[in-house]
């Protein structure tokens, strides 16, 4: 006999329902017996004490095992005697093996291999013992769990502290999952820009001015990302940010000084929608509409080198993504100056633009800033757009109308398409990535800071 | 200067008004805040404002220099005459009427920029200075009027949000003097000082009688009875009462007013 996983799970959770009902009856019972003042907890927290004895041993230690099952599995399955036959081969063996597997769970009909045939019954076999072996053992700490929980009830037990621990561990475990990840991705990076390193000097690799990276080669003089850096400046943090400062700015002083309550009701939820649209649109707005425009104009007024991909079709376009971000940090700065100071300019006759200009920004300029530098984090890790639209040419240029490549249009170049994972071709977008990570960490600490420091200005 | 021997100061009709309220009535959307007041605000005195909370005093002193303009939901009916002038009346530039009636506020309020450019502010957007030289020529004669010039001096350049608050709020004042104004009207400017510096802003207000006409709102009745020569009573949006301070302190002619004074309510 088999019992299937979500069986098993259904039946762990049901006996913990049971366990619950037992724990609160018993909670009950005492509090005939002894009186309702006895009891420290609600019956209720006595239950989901015992219900969480019965049901979280069973549940960790299933969670163990399904990850560590399916190795013992095949250990079982190389020790039959039908394993004397496989290929010494390391990758046709486990070919096989990984067929007869899932010919023995059904997801296959029949192999492709006929070696696999002869490992089905031995798959099955294993897998249905190691299975009943740890629904035996889940049910079994279940009961132990619900027995050891049941037993510790008494009229004074303080289940509601325990139970309230057991929720606050909960949620620190969930809250930990998000920073624990992104440890991961960051060791991850660290450790196979560690290789590339190893491969390409970093000094090589952060100065040179030659970027043409190809697979088996690790010429230091190919891996100059300056281009790369000086692409991403452009498009990132001047194009886009000519474009998105002063319009945001702009709409962020129209929504809070001029507009009436009606036009702001409608128009603010219509920037923030903006802020939502995904940025692969973005992406076809630029490459379809605007680099074509933007090349012709600039064919027309004889810039050399133009293209149909260039630093200002994506910059423009980036920059307009980026305007509700600028405009709704500079709106919340601007709302955070106080009344009193723009009564006060007011009452000195000054008019409205005069209050602005003099006062309203020059107060709420910290803020602004803040919110300018996280644009700019957000706009040089921005890749739809930069990669339908500014091209992967690594020049040095200045001129707009070129065809530049960023960082992440690089690192989506390097990783796209059948590579190995060990060349120095592929290892560099982790570096790449890693460089990303450290500068927009950076503006982002530096963002932060300013805008709090700026909060506790008129706090 | 003081015309305190007088008799007795009737609420309207002195032939010393600076300033003159006729049948003045505030709304805030459907809500009525001021109910047809009339006052006249004499020129060479201090006049104080007093009331219990929420009786419409800011509101009233906001009338004075259109305040009221900066809030959509406001509407003022009657007429407010500025040495004769309607101060209401379509041909009244609000940003020369600000300039003439000056108002400090009940948090200090400067501007985050130097001490010389809070004072300097308005003599700039007002085109009163042609160089360097007459503008500092104001902002220290500003500041001294002000009380504040011997303290700051030396450090015209720091911000002037680095000021104590006592200090603040004179700067604010030397801020409203320097566009030399007409008027000055104060709301509850020392409501959030300690004792020491709101003496010393009792003691300028002193000062500046006569130079300036004073209207200070506060909800301190010694306050009120130390700087100030006439005192009108609020309450619930009226005028109860108006007239020489030693008379409403003395011998109020309204029971409201006695017995506002005398701590029955407020
Ligand atoms: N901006 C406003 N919008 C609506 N009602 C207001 C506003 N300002 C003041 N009021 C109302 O007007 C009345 C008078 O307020 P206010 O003039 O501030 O009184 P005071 O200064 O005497 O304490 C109060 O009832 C207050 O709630
Ligand atoms: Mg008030």
């Amino acid at each position: 006999m088999t019992i299937s996983g979500p069986a098993l799970l259904f039946l762990v959770l049901g006996l913990g329902l049971v366990g619950w009902l037992t724990g609160r009856a018993r909670a009950r019972a005492f509090a005939t017996s002894q009186g309702r003042q006895a009891l420290h907890s609600l019956p209720s927290y006595h239950g989901w004490y015992v219900a969480l004895w019965a049901i979280v041993p069973p549940l960790v230690f299933l969670a163990v095992w399904t990850a560590l099952s399916p190795g013992l599995v095949t250990e079982a399955v190389l020790s039959t005697p039908a394993a004397q036959g496989l290929p010494a081969d390391g990758f046709s063996r486990s070919a096989i093996l990984g067929e007869a597997r899932s010919i023995a769970l059904g997801q296959l009909d029949a192999g492709f291999n006929p070696q696999a045939q002869a490992f089905v019954a031995p798959y099955r076999e294993a897998m249905a013992h190691y299975s009943m072996l740890g629904a035996v053992a889940a049910l079994l700490l279940l009961f132990a769990g619900w027995a050891f929980g049941y037993t510790r009830l008494k009229a004074n037990f303080r289940a509601r502290t325990r139970v309230e621990r057991v929720v606050m561990a909960l949620l620190l475990i969930a809250s930990l999952i998000a920073i624990l990840t992104t440890i991961g991705i960051v060791l991850s990076l660290v450790f196979e820009s560690a290789r590339f390193f190893g491969m390409v000097s970093p000094i090589a690799f952060l100065t040179g001015t030659n970027w043409n990276p190809s697979s088996g080669n690790v010429d230091p003089d190919l891996f100059g990302a300056i281009p790369l850096f000086w692409g991403t400046i452009l498009i990132g943090a001047i194009i886009a940010m000519l474009v998105a400062i002063p319009l945001g700015l702009m709409s962020a002083i129209y929504l809070t000084q001029y507009a009436h309550s009606n036009v702001r009701a409608w128009m603010k939820p219509i920037l923030e929608i903006l802020a939502g649209v995904p940025t692969v649109v973005y992406g076809y707005f630029a490459a379809l509409t605007v680099a074509p425009a933007l090349r012709d104009f600039a064919v027309m007024i004889g810039i050399p080198q133009a293209s149909s991909e260039s630093a200002m079709a994506a910059g423009i376009v980036m920059g307009v993504m980026i305007i509700p971000f600028v405009s709704s940090m500079a709106d919340d700065s601007i709302n955070a100056v106080p009344q009193s100071m723009r009564d006060g300019s007011l009452a000195m006759g000054s008019t409205k633009s005069e209050t602005i200009k003099q006062v309203i920004l020059p107060a709420a300029l910290p803020g602004v800033v803040g919110g300018v530098l996280l644009a700019v984090s957000r706009a040089i890790g921005e890749t739809m757009i930069v990669v339908m639209a500014a091209g992967l040419s690594a020049n040095m240029t200045a001129n707009p109308f070129a065809s530049v490549t960023t960082v992440t249009a690089q690192i989506v170049k390097l990783l796209t398409g059948d590579q190995e994972f060990d060349s120095a071709k592929t290892l560099a977008a982790f570096a790449l990535g890693l460089v990303l990570f450290i500068v927009t960490l950076l503006l982002n600490i530096v963002a932060l800071r300013v805008v709090k420091k700026y909060r506790e200005a008129y706090e | 200067m003081s015309t305190d021997t007088s008799d007795a100061v009737s609420a309207t009709g002195s032939p010393n008004a600076k300033m003159t309220a006729r049948d003045v009535s505030v709304f805030y959307g459907d809500k009525q805040a001021i109910n047809s007041v009339s006052i006249d605000v004499d020129r060479d005195n201090v006049t104080a404002f007093i009331g219990p909370s929420g009786c419409g005093k800011s509101t009233f002193l906001r009338t004075l220099n259109r305040m009221n303009d900066t809030i959509p939901s406001a509407r003022v009916e009657g007429e407010i005459k500025l040495d004769g002038e309607d101060i209401y009346a379509s041909a009244m530039d609000v940003v020369q009427l600000r300039a003439r009636v000056g108002m400090v506020f009940q948090k200090p309020n400067p501007f985050p920029k130097s001490i010389y450019d809070n004072v300097a502010y308005g003599p700039k957007i007002h085109g009163l200075a042609d160089n360097k030289g007459e503008m500092d020529t104001i902002v220290e004669r500003s500041l001294k009027r002000a009380g504040l010039w011997e303290e700051v001096k030396d450090r015209l350049t720091d911000s002037g949000t680095a000021l104590s608050g006592g200090q603040q709020q004179r700067l604010c004042i030397a801020r409203a003097i320097a566009v030399d104004p007409e008027v000055i009207l104060m709301d509850e400017p020392c409501s959030a000082l300690d004792p020491i510096a709101t003496a010393k802003i009792e003691e300028l207000i002193h000062e500046l009688r006569g130079r300036y006409a004073i209207v200070i709102v506060t909800h301190n009745m010694q306050q009120a009875a130390r700087v100030s020569q006439r005192t009108a009573f609020f309450h619930l949006g009226t005028l109860v009462e108006y007239g020489l301070t030693t008379d409403i302190f003395t011998n109020p002619r309204e029971t409201r007013t006695k017995d506002y004074i005398t701590g029955r309510y407020g």
